[in-house]
């Protein structure tokens, strides 16, 4: 529950996911779900020569189960408000 | 509250899906479930190789398992026209690696 929160508070923001099969996108997030899906608007890949598998692909919908890592802008993380989210969150079980 | 992000706005328009080995497959989702299970209709897949063009082959009507599907993203069909296919070159796509 707290990464899904805590996603759902970055909307809007630009990050860059990195997938388990090394493809990079960076992108808008639009929205979050339970599982951590990602839906991205303005998606470009990062690397787009060596990736041009998704040249007319605008938005995308990424599977949670599939990313490897969430890059995100320095000025949205909160650590402060993390550490007590996470305090609670192990607190409460 | 177990409305996930739904791929409802995506019905009856251009998918271009990214399968776990790496497969590209473009087609026009029909449905979808919460597994992310999609049943994708006029289906074909593109393969890219550094040899030679992208190559088409032809599917159909296909029903992709929800736990092999990495990426499903919005094709614009206007763009996707304008690329030449026959003169990509790419390496495919790396395969899943949990």
């Amino acid at each position: 529950m707290l990464f899904f929160s805590y996603f759902k508070d970055l909307v809007g923001r630009e990050v860059t996911v990195e997938l388990k099969n090394d493809l990079a996108i960076r992108g808008t997030l639009h929205s979050v779900d339970q599982y951590l899906n990602i839906k991205l608007e303005n998606t470009r890949v990062v690397d787009q020569d060596k990736y041009p598998h998704m040249l007319s692909v605008w938005n995308c919908f990424i599977r949670g189960s599939v990313v490897r890592y969430v890059q995100l802008p320095p000025d949205g993380v909160d650590v402060e408000l993390l550490h007590d989210a996470t305090r609670r969150e192990a607190r409460g079980g | 509250m177990s409305s996930g992000l739904g791929l409802e706005n995506l019905v009856d328009q251009t998918i271009s899906v990214i399968t776990n080995d790496g497969r590209n497959i473009v087609g026009i989702l029909k449905g979808f479930d919460q597994a992310t299970n999609i049943i994708l209709d006029e289906s074909h897949e593109r393969v890219y190789s550094t040899k030679e063009g992208v190559q088409q082959l032809v599917l159909g009507l296909y029903i992709i398992r929800g736990d092999n599907i990495s990426i499903v993203g919005e094709l614009d069909e206007e763009l996707d026209a304008s690329l030449d296919l026959s003169l990509l070159r790419a390496h495919p796509l790396k395969p899943v690696i949990h």
